[in-house]
Protein backbone atom coordinates (compact mmCIF):
# COMPACT_ATOMS: atom_id res chain seq x y z
CA UNK A 1 0.00 0.00 0.00
CA UNK A 2 2.59 2.38 0.97
CA UNK A 3 4.79 1.49 -1.69
CA UNK A 4 1.83 2.28 -3.78
CA UNK A 5 1.58 5.33 -2.86
CA UNK A 6 5.40 6.57 -3.25
CA UNK A 7 5.13 5.85 -7.18
CA UNK A 8 1.79 7.99 -7.83
CA UNK A 9 3.62 10.68 -5.93
CA UNK A 10 6.83 10.21 -8.22
CA UNK A 11 4.38 10.22 -11.44
CA UNK A 12 1.89 13.04 -10.57
CA UNK A 13 4.06 15.68 -8.88
CA UNK A 14 7.62 17.15 -9.86
CA UNK A 15 10.42 15.21 -8.57
CA UNK A 16 11.44 16.04 -5.35
CA UNK A 17 13.92 18.96 -4.85
CA UNK A 18 14.79 21.07 -1.61
CA UNK A 19 16.93 23.62 -2.83
CA UNK A 20 16.03 27.15 -3.27
CA UNK A 21 13.98 27.76 -5.96
CA UNK A 22 13.27 31.47 -7.89
CA UNK A 23 9.59 32.10 -8.22
CA UNK A 24 9.04 34.95 -10.69
CA UNK A 25 5.36 35.10 -10.02
CA UNK A 26 5.56 35.58 -6.34
CA UNK A 27 8.10 38.65 -6.50
CA UNK A 28 6.50 40.74 -9.47
CA UNK A 29 3.15 40.19 -7.41
CA UNK A 30 5.65 41.32 -3.79
CA UNK A 31 6.73 44.27 -5.65
CA UNK A 32 3.72 45.62 -7.17
CA UNK A 33 2.09 45.28 -3.72
CA UNK A 34 4.89 47.18 -2.29
CA UNK A 35 5.19 49.74 -5.14
CA UNK A 36 1.07 50.53 -4.82
CA UNK A 37 1.76 50.86 -0.93
CA UNK A 38 4.35 53.86 -1.60
CA UNK A 39 2.94 55.04 -4.38
CA UNK A 40 -0.38 56.28 -1.65
CA UNK A 41 1.97 56.97 1.11
CA UNK A 42 4.23 59.15 -1.99
CA UNK A 43 0.54 60.90 -3.42
CA UNK A 44 -0.02 61.87 0.79
CA UNK A 45 3.16 63.28 1.29
CA UNK A 46 3.30 65.21 -1.77
CA UNK A 47 0.12 66.64 -1.14
CA UNK A 48 1.51 67.77 2.83
CA UNK A 49 4.19 69.16 0.39
CA UNK A 50 2.15 71.02 -1.98
CA UNK A 51 0.19 72.30 1.00
CA UNK A 52 2.96 73.23 3.35
CA UNK A 53 4.97 75.26 0.79
CA UNK A 54 2.01 77.21 -0.72
CA UNK A 55 0.73 78.12 3.20
CA UNK A 56 4.53 79.21 4.16
CA UNK A 57 4.52 82.21 1.28
CA UNK A 58 1.09 83.11 3.33
CA UNK A 59 3.09 83.44 6.78
CA UNK A 60 5.99 84.42 5.18
CA UNK A 61 3.93 87.47 4.48
CA UNK A 62 4.43 90.90 6.82
CA UNK A 63 1.75 91.16 6.88
CA UNK A 64 0.23 88.02 8.34
CA UNK A 65 1.72 87.04 12.02
CA UNK A 66 0.18 83.87 13.86
CA UNK A 67 -1.12 86.61 16.54
CA UNK A 68 -2.98 87.84 13.69
CA UNK A 69 -4.00 84.92 12.40
CA UNK A 70 -4.81 82.42 15.62
CA UNK A 71 -5.63 85.72 17.86
CA UNK A 72 -8.16 87.66 16.02
CA UNK A 73 -11.54 86.87 14.67
CA UNK A 74 -12.39 88.18 11.44
CA UNK A 75 -10.66 86.73 7.84
CA UNK A 76 -10.62 89.25 4.91
CA UNK A 77 -7.42 88.76 3.53
CA UNK A 78 -8.19 91.16 0.94
CA UNK A 79 -8.13 94.06 3.55
CA UNK A 80 -5.06 92.72 6.01
CA UNK A 81 -7.78 90.74 7.96
CA UNK A 82 -6.15 87.25 8.69
CA UNK A 83 -7.99 85.98 11.76
CA UNK A 84 -8.71 82.28 10.90
CA UNK A 85 -11.40 81.15 13.73
CA UNK A 86 -14.29 82.41 11.75
CA UNK A 87 -13.57 79.59 9.61
CA UNK A 88 -12.92 77.26 12.28
CA UNK A 89 -15.81 77.92 14.17
CA UNK A 90 -18.22 77.26 11.53
CA UNK A 91 -16.77 74.03 10.41
CA UNK A 92 -16.87 72.84 14.07
CA UNK A 93 -20.28 73.60 14.57
CA UNK A 94 -21.25 72.13 11.69
CA UNK A 95 -19.64 69.30 12.21
CA UNK A 96 -20.61 69.15 15.63
CA UNK A 97 -24.15 69.62 14.50
CA UNK A 98 -23.79 66.52 12.10
CA UNK A 99 -22.35 63.89 14.30
CA UNK A 100 -24.82 65.03 16.90
CA UNK A 101 -27.55 63.86 14.21
CA UNK A 102 -25.76 61.18 12.96
CA UNK A 103 -24.12 59.23 15.86
CA UNK A 104 -27.25 58.71 17.77
CA UNK A 105 -29.41 57.89 14.49
CA UNK A 106 -26.65 55.58 13.13
CA UNK A 107 -25.92 53.78 16.08
CA UNK A 108 -29.79 53.48 16.67
CA UNK A 109 -29.86 51.79 13.39
CA UNK A 110 -26.98 49.76 13.79
CA UNK A 111 -28.41 48.27 16.75
CA UNK A 112 -31.95 47.41 14.85
CA UNK A 113 -30.28 46.19 11.91
CA UNK A 114 -27.99 43.83 14.13
CA UNK A 115 -29.96 42.89 16.83
CA UNK A 116 -33.32 43.26 16.51
CA UNK A 117 -34.64 43.41 12.53
CA UNK A 118 -35.93 40.10 11.03
CA UNK A 119 -33.80 38.79 8.02
CA UNK A 120 -36.20 40.33 5.91
CA UNK A 121 -36.92 43.88 7.51
CA UNK A 122 -32.82 43.79 7.17
CA UNK A 123 -32.96 42.84 3.43
CA UNK A 124 -35.14 46.09 2.66
CA UNK A 125 -33.96 48.69 5.43
CA UNK A 126 -30.45 48.25 4.20
CA UNK A 127 -30.60 49.00 0.74
CA UNK A 128 -32.66 52.23 1.42
CA UNK A 129 -29.87 53.49 3.35
CA UNK A 130 -27.47 52.80 0.55
CA UNK A 131 -29.92 54.48 -1.81
CA UNK A 132 -29.32 57.45 0.94
CA UNK A 133 -25.63 57.24 0.87
CA UNK A 134 -25.63 57.65 -3.09
CA UNK A 135 -27.34 60.98 -3.11
CA UNK A 136 -24.41 63.69 -4.57
CA UNK A 137 -24.04 66.15 -2.35
CA UNK A 138 -25.26 68.88 -4.01
CA UNK A 139 -29.03 67.60 -3.76
CA UNK A 140 -28.62 66.95 -0.04
CA UNK A 141 -27.11 71.18 -0.35
CA UNK A 142 -30.30 72.47 -1.98
CA UNK A 143 -32.50 69.73 0.09
CA UNK A 144 -30.50 72.22 3.16
CA UNK A 145 -31.31 75.63 1.60
CA UNK A 146 -34.66 74.84 0.68
CA UNK A 147 -36.63 72.11 2.36
CA UNK A 148 -34.71 71.97 5.98
CA UNK A 149 -34.09 76.11 6.51
CA UNK A 150 -37.92 76.59 5.83
CA UNK A 151 -38.64 73.79 8.18
CA UNK A 152 -36.43 75.20 10.82
CA UNK A 153 -37.60 78.60 10.41
CA UNK A 154 -40.86 77.25 10.94
CA UNK A 155 -40.17 75.44 14.28
CA UNK A 156 -38.08 78.43 15.37
CA UNK A 157 -39.13 81.50 14.11
CA UNK A 158 -37.97 84.34 11.83
CA UNK A 159 -34.12 84.28 13.81
CA UNK A 160 -33.24 81.31 11.90
CA UNK A 161 -31.65 82.92 8.37
CA UNK A 162 -32.15 81.85 5.32
CA UNK A 163 -28.40 80.99 4.91
CA UNK A 164 -27.80 79.16 8.32
CA UNK A 165 -25.52 76.82 9.66
CA UNK A 166 -28.04 74.63 11.57
CA UNK A 167 -29.80 73.28 8.51
CA UNK A 168 -26.05 72.11 6.58
CA UNK A 169 -25.32 70.77 9.75
CA UNK A 170 -28.24 68.49 9.97
CA UNK A 171 -28.61 67.90 6.31
CA UNK A 172 -25.28 66.82 6.46
CA UNK A 173 -25.70 64.97 9.48
CA UNK A 174 -28.51 62.94 7.38
CA UNK A 175 -25.61 62.81 4.56
CA UNK A 176 -23.24 60.28 6.96
CA UNK A 177 -25.95 58.73 8.48
CA UNK A 178 -25.75 55.39 6.24
CA UNK A 179 -21.92 55.53 6.64
CA UNK A 180 -21.97 55.38 10.66
CA UNK A 181 -24.79 52.95 10.58
CA UNK A 182 -23.35 50.65 8.18
CA UNK A 183 -19.67 50.84 9.82
CA UNK A 184 -21.46 50.42 13.36
CA UNK A 185 -23.53 47.59 12.14
CA UNK A 186 -20.53 45.34 10.67
CA UNK A 187 -18.78 46.37 14.22
CA UNK A 188 -22.22 44.86 16.09
CA UNK A 189 -22.03 41.93 13.78
CA UNK A 190 -19.03 40.85 14.46
CA UNK A 191 -19.21 40.49 18.21
CA UNK A 192 -19.23 36.69 18.58
CA UNK A 193 -22.58 35.02 19.19
CA UNK A 194 -21.04 33.65 22.48
CA UNK A 195 -21.09 36.49 24.16
CA UNK A 196 -24.95 37.28 23.65
CA UNK A 197 -25.39 33.88 24.26
CA UNK A 198 -23.53 34.43 27.88
CA UNK A 199 -25.49 37.22 28.40
CA UNK A 200 -28.69 35.69 27.77
CA UNK A 201 -27.90 32.92 30.13
CA UNK A 202 -26.99 35.61 33.02
CA UNK A 203 -31.18 36.19 32.74
CA UNK A 204 -30.34 39.44 30.62
CA UNK A 205 -33.08 40.64 28.25
CA UNK A 206 -32.44 41.45 24.65
CA UNK A 207 -31.78 45.40 25.28
CA UNK A 208 -29.59 44.99 28.31
CA UNK A 209 -27.41 42.32 25.84
CA UNK A 210 -27.62 44.46 23.11
CA UNK A 211 -26.81 47.89 25.07
CA UNK A 212 -24.46 46.47 27.72
CA UNK A 213 -22.59 43.65 26.28
CA UNK A 214 -22.28 43.54 22.53
CA UNK A 215 -22.32 47.38 22.21
CA UNK A 216 -19.39 48.05 24.76
CA UNK A 217 -17.46 44.94 22.60
CA UNK A 218 -18.11 46.63 19.64
CA UNK A 219 -16.76 50.17 20.40
CA UNK A 220 -13.50 50.09 18.45
CA UNK A 221 -15.77 49.45 15.42
CA UNK A 222 -18.02 52.24 16.00
CA UNK A 223 -15.55 54.61 16.80
CA UNK A 224 -13.67 53.80 13.80
CA UNK A 225 -17.27 54.90 11.74
CA UNK A 226 -17.03 58.23 14.10
CA UNK A 227 -13.98 58.89 13.20
CA UNK A 228 -14.29 58.37 9.18
CA UNK A 229 -18.12 60.59 9.92
CA UNK A 230 -15.88 63.75 11.81
CA UNK A 231 -13.85 63.37 9.11
CA UNK A 232 -16.51 63.43 6.01
CA UNK A 233 -18.47 66.10 7.73
CA UNK A 234 -15.54 68.67 8.46
CA UNK A 235 -14.50 68.19 4.61
CA UNK A 236 -17.74 68.30 3.23
CA UNK A 237 -17.53 71.36 1.30
CA UNK A 238 -21.20 71.04 -1.03
CA UNK A 239 -23.84 71.33 1.20
CA UNK A 240 -21.98 73.99 3.24
CA UNK A 241 -21.15 76.25 0.22
CA UNK A 242 -24.90 75.88 -1.02
CA UNK A 243 -26.63 75.96 2.65
CA UNK A 244 -24.39 77.57 5.08
CA UNK A 245 -23.44 80.87 4.12
CA UNK A 246 -21.33 82.81 1.87
CA UNK A 247 -19.17 85.12 3.94
CA UNK A 248 -17.17 84.68 6.97
CA UNK A 249 -18.72 85.15 10.26
CA UNK A 250 -17.68 84.73 13.87
CA UNK A 251 -20.68 82.99 15.51
CA UNK A 252 -21.77 80.68 17.68
CA UNK A 253 -25.48 80.93 17.40
CA UNK A 254 -26.55 77.86 14.53
CA UNK A 255 -29.00 79.76 12.74
CA UNK A 256 -26.95 82.65 11.83
CA UNK A 257 -25.06 82.12 8.31
CA UNK A 258 -21.32 81.43 7.98
CA UNK A 259 -19.37 80.33 5.93
CA UNK A 260 -16.64 77.22 6.89
CA UNK A 261 -13.38 76.22 5.59
CA UNK A 262 -14.25 74.44 2.94
CA UNK A 263 -16.86 76.63 1.58
CA UNK A 264 -14.49 79.37 1.41
CA UNK A 265 -11.98 77.70 -0.53
CA UNK A 266 -14.51 76.27 -2.92
CA UNK A 267 -16.00 80.42 -3.23
CA UNK A 268 -12.79 81.85 -3.52
CA UNK A 269 -11.21 79.14 -5.57
CA UNK A 270 -14.44 79.54 -7.60
CA UNK A 271 -13.50 83.14 -8.61
CA UNK A 272 -10.97 84.58 -10.22
CA UNK A 273 -7.64 84.46 -8.14
CA UNK A 274 -3.98 85.61 -9.21
CA UNK A 275 -1.33 83.58 -8.80
CA UNK A 276 0.94 84.58 -5.39
CA UNK A 277 -1.37 87.23 -3.94
CA UNK A 278 -2.49 87.40 -0.46
CA UNK A 279 -6.08 85.45 -1.14
CA UNK A 280 -4.32 82.83 -3.23
CA UNK A 281 -1.88 81.77 -0.75
CA UNK A 282 -4.10 82.27 2.24
CA UNK A 283 -6.31 79.26 0.40
CA UNK A 284 -3.64 76.83 1.41
CA UNK A 285 -2.92 78.08 4.99
CA UNK A 286 -7.00 77.22 5.40
CA UNK A 287 -6.52 73.94 3.75
CA UNK A 288 -3.12 73.29 6.13
CA UNK A 289 -6.01 74.73 8.84
CA UNK A 290 -8.49 71.98 7.70
CA UNK A 291 -6.45 69.27 8.00
CA UNK A 292 -4.32 70.16 11.34
CA UNK A 293 -8.45 70.28 12.69
CA UNK A 294 -9.21 66.71 11.21
CA UNK A 295 -6.26 64.91 12.36
CA UNK A 296 -6.54 66.84 15.84
CA UNK A 297 -10.01 65.57 15.92
CA UNK A 298 -9.24 61.72 14.63
CA UNK A 299 -6.80 61.88 17.68
CA UNK A 300 -8.85 63.24 20.25
CA UNK A 301 -11.94 60.52 18.82
CA UNK A 302 -9.38 57.77 18.91
CA UNK A 303 -8.05 58.35 22.59
CA UNK A 304 -11.71 58.89 23.55
CA UNK A 305 -12.45 55.19 22.24
CA UNK A 306 -9.25 53.75 23.72
CA UNK A 307 -10.52 54.66 27.01
CA UNK A 308 -13.76 52.98 26.89
CA UNK A 309 -13.03 50.12 24.52
CA UNK A 310 -13.66 46.68 25.32
CA UNK A 311 -11.25 44.36 23.67
CA UNK A 312 -12.46 40.61 23.36
CA UNK A 313 -10.28 38.15 21.68
CA UNK B 1 -47.01 27.14 43.26
CA UNK B 2 -43.63 25.99 44.18
CA UNK B 3 -42.68 22.29 44.95
CA UNK B 4 -45.70 20.87 43.64
CA UNK B 5 -43.74 17.74 41.59
CA UNK B 6 -41.49 15.55 44.00
CA UNK B 7 -39.49 17.54 46.19
CA UNK B 8 -36.31 15.69 45.49
CA UNK B 9 -36.16 16.11 41.87
CA UNK B 10 -34.55 19.14 40.54
CA UNK B 11 -36.32 19.22 36.97
CA UNK B 12 -38.55 16.88 35.08
CA UNK B 13 -39.11 16.52 31.38
CA UNK B 14 -42.17 15.00 30.32
CA UNK B 15 -42.61 13.78 26.67
CA UNK B 16 -40.02 16.28 25.33
CA UNK B 17 -39.84 17.07 21.68
CA UNK B 18 -37.29 19.34 20.43
CA UNK B 19 -38.09 20.26 16.45
CA UNK B 20 -36.03 22.56 14.01
CA UNK B 21 -38.72 23.10 11.46
CA UNK B 22 -40.43 20.01 10.79
CA UNK B 23 -37.54 18.09 11.56
CA UNK B 24 -37.22 16.47 15.94
CA UNK B 25 -34.50 16.64 16.53
CA UNK B 26 -34.65 15.39 19.88
CA UNK B 27 -37.76 13.00 20.12
CA UNK B 28 -39.77 11.60 23.47
CA UNK B 29 -37.51 12.61 26.75
CA UNK B 30 -38.83 11.59 29.79
CA UNK B 31 -36.32 12.97 32.39
CA UNK B 32 -36.08 12.95 36.13
CA UNK B 33 -33.33 15.24 37.00
CA UNK B 34 -32.10 15.08 40.90
CA UNK B 35 -31.69 17.81 43.25
CA UNK B 36 -27.85 18.72 43.87
CA UNK B 37 -26.43 15.53 41.90
CA UNK B 38 -24.73 15.71 38.53
CA UNK B 39 -26.40 13.75 35.58
CA UNK B 40 -24.65 13.81 32.96
CA UNK B 41 -25.58 13.55 29.06
CA UNK B 42 -23.56 11.55 26.79
CA UNK B 43 -23.67 10.50 23.54
CA UNK B 44 -22.20 10.27 20.05
CA UNK B 45 -21.57 13.50 17.96
CA UNK B 46 -25.19 14.91 16.54
CA UNK B 47 -27.33 12.60 18.57
CA UNK B 48 -28.82 16.21 20.05
CA UNK B 49 -26.95 16.61 23.28
CA UNK B 50 -26.62 20.05 23.38
CA UNK B 51 -29.87 20.31 21.69
CA UNK B 52 -31.55 19.10 24.53
CA UNK B 53 -29.37 21.02 27.20
CA UNK B 54 -30.46 24.20 25.55
CA UNK B 55 -34.04 23.73 26.06
CA UNK B 56 -33.45 23.21 29.78
CA UNK B 57 -33.19 27.23 29.65
CA UNK B 58 -34.82 28.20 26.72
CA UNK B 59 -31.44 29.09 24.73
CA UNK B 60 -33.06 27.10 22.08
CA UNK B 61 -35.43 29.94 21.34
CA UNK B 62 -33.09 31.86 19.65
CA UNK B 63 -32.66 29.20 16.87
CA UNK B 64 -35.56 30.97 14.18
CA UNK B 65 -37.88 28.01 13.58
CA UNK B 66 -37.36 25.50 17.01
CA UNK B 67 -40.39 24.77 19.02
CA UNK B 68 -40.52 22.34 21.35
CA UNK B 69 -44.14 19.88 22.35
CA UNK B 70 -44.29 18.46 26.07
CA UNK B 71 -42.70 19.54 29.09
CA UNK B 72 -40.47 20.78 31.20
CA UNK B 73 -41.32 21.30 34.40
CA UNK B 74 -38.97 23.22 37.32
CA UNK B 75 -40.73 23.46 41.07
CA UNK B 76 -44.34 22.24 39.07
CA UNK B 77 -44.56 25.36 36.34
CA UNK B 78 -43.67 23.97 32.37
CA UNK B 79 -40.91 26.28 31.39
CA UNK B 80 -42.66 26.07 27.82
CA UNK B 81 -45.89 27.24 29.39
CA UNK B 82 -47.33 30.46 27.51
CA UNK B 83 -46.97 32.80 30.32
CA UNK B 84 -43.48 31.57 31.97
CA UNK B 85 -41.11 34.64 30.48
CA UNK B 86 -37.90 32.97 29.31
CA UNK B 87 -35.59 35.64 30.89
CA UNK B 88 -36.50 34.53 34.17
CA UNK B 89 -36.23 31.11 33.38
CA UNK B 90 -32.35 31.89 32.34
CA UNK B 91 -32.01 33.65 35.93
CA UNK B 92 -32.85 29.99 37.42
CA UNK B 93 -31.15 28.43 35.02
CA UNK B 94 -27.62 28.96 35.07
CA UNK B 95 -25.16 27.95 32.02
CA UNK B 96 -21.57 27.83 31.44
CA UNK B 97 -20.92 27.32 27.41
CA UNK B 98 -18.11 25.03 25.89
CA UNK B 99 -15.53 27.91 25.16
CA UNK B 100 -15.03 30.18 27.49
CA UNK B 101 -16.82 33.47 27.54
CA UNK B 102 -16.60 36.17 29.70
CA UNK B 103 -17.46 39.13 28.88
CA UNK B 104 -14.87 42.20 27.68
CA UNK B 105 -14.75 43.48 31.13
CA UNK B 106 -13.16 43.12 34.00
CA UNK B 107 -13.56 40.36 36.18
CA UNK B 108 -14.99 42.56 38.77
CA UNK B 109 -17.63 43.50 36.49
CA UNK B 110 -17.93 39.87 34.93
CA UNK B 111 -19.88 38.67 38.48
CA UNK B 112 -21.45 42.00 39.17
CA UNK B 113 -23.23 42.38 36.15
CA UNK B 114 -25.07 39.34 35.86
CA UNK B 115 -26.22 40.24 39.67
CA UNK B 116 -27.16 44.09 39.20
CA UNK B 117 -29.51 43.38 35.75
CA UNK B 118 -31.29 40.76 37.97
CA UNK B 119 -32.04 43.31 40.66
CA UNK B 120 -29.27 42.35 43.58
CA UNK B 121 -29.38 45.23 46.45
CA UNK B 122 -26.39 43.63 48.68
CA UNK B 123 -22.64 43.95 48.92
CA UNK B 124 -21.27 43.65 45.25
CA UNK B 125 -17.54 43.60 46.84
CA UNK B 126 -18.84 40.40 48.99
CA UNK B 127 -21.03 38.85 46.36
CA UNK B 128 -18.00 39.07 43.73
CA UNK B 129 -15.39 37.44 46.90
CA UNK B 130 -18.34 34.69 47.43
CA UNK B 131 -18.53 33.82 44.09
CA UNK B 132 -14.70 33.93 42.99
CA UNK B 133 -14.13 31.68 45.95
CA UNK B 134 -17.19 29.51 44.98
CA UNK B 135 -15.21 29.16 42.07
CA UNK B 136 -12.11 28.12 43.18
CA UNK B 137 -10.58 31.37 41.39
CA UNK B 138 -10.16 34.10 44.37
CA UNK B 139 -6.98 33.47 45.34
CA UNK B 140 -5.84 33.64 41.42
CA UNK B 141 -7.62 37.08 41.03
CA UNK B 142 -8.29 38.63 43.61
CA UNK B 143 -5.07 41.29 43.11
CA UNK B 144 -6.31 41.67 39.76
CA UNK B 145 -9.85 42.00 40.22
CA UNK B 146 -10.02 45.05 37.87
CA UNK B 147 -7.97 44.03 35.01
CA UNK B 148 -10.07 42.34 31.85
CA UNK B 149 -11.53 39.06 32.20
CA UNK B 150 -9.21 38.09 28.92
CA UNK B 151 -5.98 38.17 30.89
CA UNK B 152 -6.68 35.20 32.39
CA UNK B 153 -6.46 31.93 31.14
CA UNK B 154 -8.44 29.42 29.37
CA UNK B 155 -9.49 27.77 32.34
CA UNK B 156 -9.36 30.69 34.70
CA UNK B 157 -12.14 32.32 31.96
CA UNK B 158 -13.77 28.78 32.64
CA UNK B 159 -14.24 29.09 35.92
CA UNK B 160 -15.31 32.95 36.07
CA UNK B 161 -17.76 31.96 33.96
CA UNK B 162 -18.93 29.83 36.56
CA UNK B 163 -18.29 32.22 39.44
CA UNK B 164 -20.60 34.68 37.32
CA UNK B 165 -23.00 32.00 37.21
CA UNK B 166 -23.23 31.13 40.70
CA UNK B 167 -23.34 34.80 41.55
CA UNK B 168 -26.82 35.41 40.31
CA UNK B 169 -27.53 32.24 42.33
CA UNK B 170 -29.42 29.46 39.83
CA UNK B 171 -31.19 26.63 41.16
CA UNK B 172 -29.54 24.52 38.33
CA UNK B 173 -26.57 24.79 36.50
CA UNK B 174 -25.87 23.47 32.23
CA UNK B 175 -22.76 22.48 31.09
CA UNK B 176 -22.20 22.21 27.61
CA UNK B 177 -18.70 20.61 27.54
CA UNK B 178 -17.57 22.73 30.14
CA UNK B 179 -13.75 21.92 29.74
CA UNK B 180 -13.27 19.92 26.24
CA UNK B 181 -11.55 23.63 25.08
CA UNK B 182 -9.40 22.98 28.39
CA UNK B 183 -6.07 21.36 28.98
CA UNK B 184 -5.86 18.37 31.66
CA UNK B 185 -5.09 20.02 34.48
CA UNK B 186 -7.67 23.25 33.84
CA UNK B 187 -10.31 19.79 33.22
CA UNK B 188 -9.09 18.70 35.97
CA UNK B 189 -10.21 21.65 38.58
CA UNK B 190 -13.32 22.31 36.73
CA UNK B 191 -14.26 18.51 37.76
CA UNK B 192 -12.97 19.30 41.14
CA UNK B 193 -14.95 22.22 41.17
CA UNK B 194 -18.43 20.41 39.76
CA UNK B 195 -17.67 18.03 42.92
CA UNK B 196 -18.28 21.30 45.67
CA UNK B 197 -20.98 22.88 43.60
CA UNK B 198 -23.37 19.97 43.61
CA UNK B 199 -23.49 20.94 47.48
CA UNK B 200 -25.38 23.64 46.35
CA UNK B 201 -26.68 23.34 42.83
CA UNK B 202 -27.67 21.12 40.38
CA UNK B 203 -25.98 20.22 37.92
CA UNK B 204 -26.37 18.92 34.06
CA UNK B 205 -23.51 18.33 32.15
CA UNK B 206 -22.59 17.82 28.21
CA UNK B 207 -19.96 15.87 27.88
CA UNK B 208 -17.92 14.14 24.87
CA UNK B 209 -15.92 12.17 27.27
CA UNK B 210 -17.00 9.10 28.78
CA UNK B 211 -14.55 9.02 31.21
CA UNK B 212 -15.20 12.88 32.65
CA UNK B 213 -18.71 11.35 33.00
CA UNK B 214 -17.89 8.61 34.70
CA UNK B 215 -15.68 10.35 37.04
CA UNK B 216 -17.35 13.34 38.11
CA UNK B 217 -20.94 12.50 37.59
CA UNK B 218 -24.09 10.81 39.55
CA UNK B 219 -26.61 10.12 36.97
CA UNK B 220 -26.06 9.79 33.47
CA UNK B 221 -28.59 9.92 30.12
CA UNK B 222 -27.28 7.83 27.03
CA UNK B 223 -28.23 9.75 23.62
CA UNK B 224 -28.28 8.17 20.46
CA UNK B 225 -30.28 8.85 16.83
CA UNK B 226 -33.07 6.85 17.16
CA UNK B 227 -33.16 3.51 15.12
CA UNK B 228 -35.83 4.48 12.50
CA UNK B 229 -33.05 6.57 10.20
CA UNK B 230 -35.23 9.84 11.66
CA UNK B 231 -31.99 11.22 12.38
CA UNK B 232 -33.55 11.85 15.50
CA UNK B 233 -32.05 11.62 19.00
CA UNK B 234 -33.40 10.29 22.12
CA UNK B 235 -32.35 9.40 25.64
CA UNK B 236 -32.03 5.34 24.80
CA UNK B 237 -30.76 4.59 28.92
CA UNK B 238 -30.72 6.63 31.82
CA UNK B 239 -29.80 5.86 34.81
CA UNK B 240 -27.02 5.73 37.47
CA UNK B 241 -23.47 6.75 36.64
CA UNK B 242 -22.37 3.46 37.27
CA UNK B 243 -24.82 1.19 36.14
CA UNK B 244 -24.31 2.72 32.83
CA UNK B 245 -20.87 2.20 33.09
CA UNK B 246 -20.65 -1.21 34.47
CA UNK B 247 -24.41 -2.89 34.00
CA UNK B 248 -26.35 -0.98 31.02
CA UNK B 249 -29.28 -2.21 30.20
CA UNK B 250 -29.14 -1.24 26.28
CA UNK B 251 -26.77 -3.13 23.91
CA UNK B 252 -25.93 0.23 21.93
CA UNK B 253 -25.17 2.03 25.45
CA UNK B 254 -22.54 -0.70 26.44
CA UNK B 255 -21.19 -0.86 23.03
CA UNK B 256 -20.97 3.05 23.09
CA UNK B 257 -19.41 3.14 26.84
CA UNK B 258 -16.75 0.04 25.63
CA UNK B 259 -15.43 1.88 22.60
CA UNK B 260 -16.94 -0.71 20.20
CA UNK B 261 -19.59 2.25 18.62
CA UNK B 262 -19.98 2.60 15.25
Amino acid sequence: MKQENTIMENQNFRPLDLRKKIRPGESIIQSLLFVSGVLSIFITVAIVYELGKEALLFFNNPDVTFAKFFGTTRWQPGVGLFGIWPLVTSTLITSAIAIFVSLPLGLATALFLSEYASPKARSVLKPILEILAGIPTVVYGYFALLFMTPLLQKIFGEGVEVYNMASAGIVMGIMILPLISSMSEDALSAVPRALREGAYAMGATKFETSLQVVLPAALSGIGAALIIGISRAVGETMIVAVAAGAGPNFTFNPFQAAETMTGHIARISGGDLSYNTIDYTSLFAIALMLFLVTLILNLVSQTIINKFRQRYE
Amino acid sequence: MQNIQSPEYAIETKNLFIFYGSFAAVSEVNMKIEKQKITAIIGPSGCGKSTLLRAFNRMNDFVPSSYVTGEILLHGQNLYGKDIDPVEVRRKIGMVFQKPNPFPKSIYENITWGARINGFKGNMDELVEQSLRGAALWDEVKDKLRKSAYELSGGQQQRLCIARTIAIQPDIILMDEPASALDPISTLRIEELMQELKKNYTIIIVTHNMQQAARVSDYTAMMMLEKDGSRSGTVIEFSETKRIFTNPKDKRTEDYVTGRFG
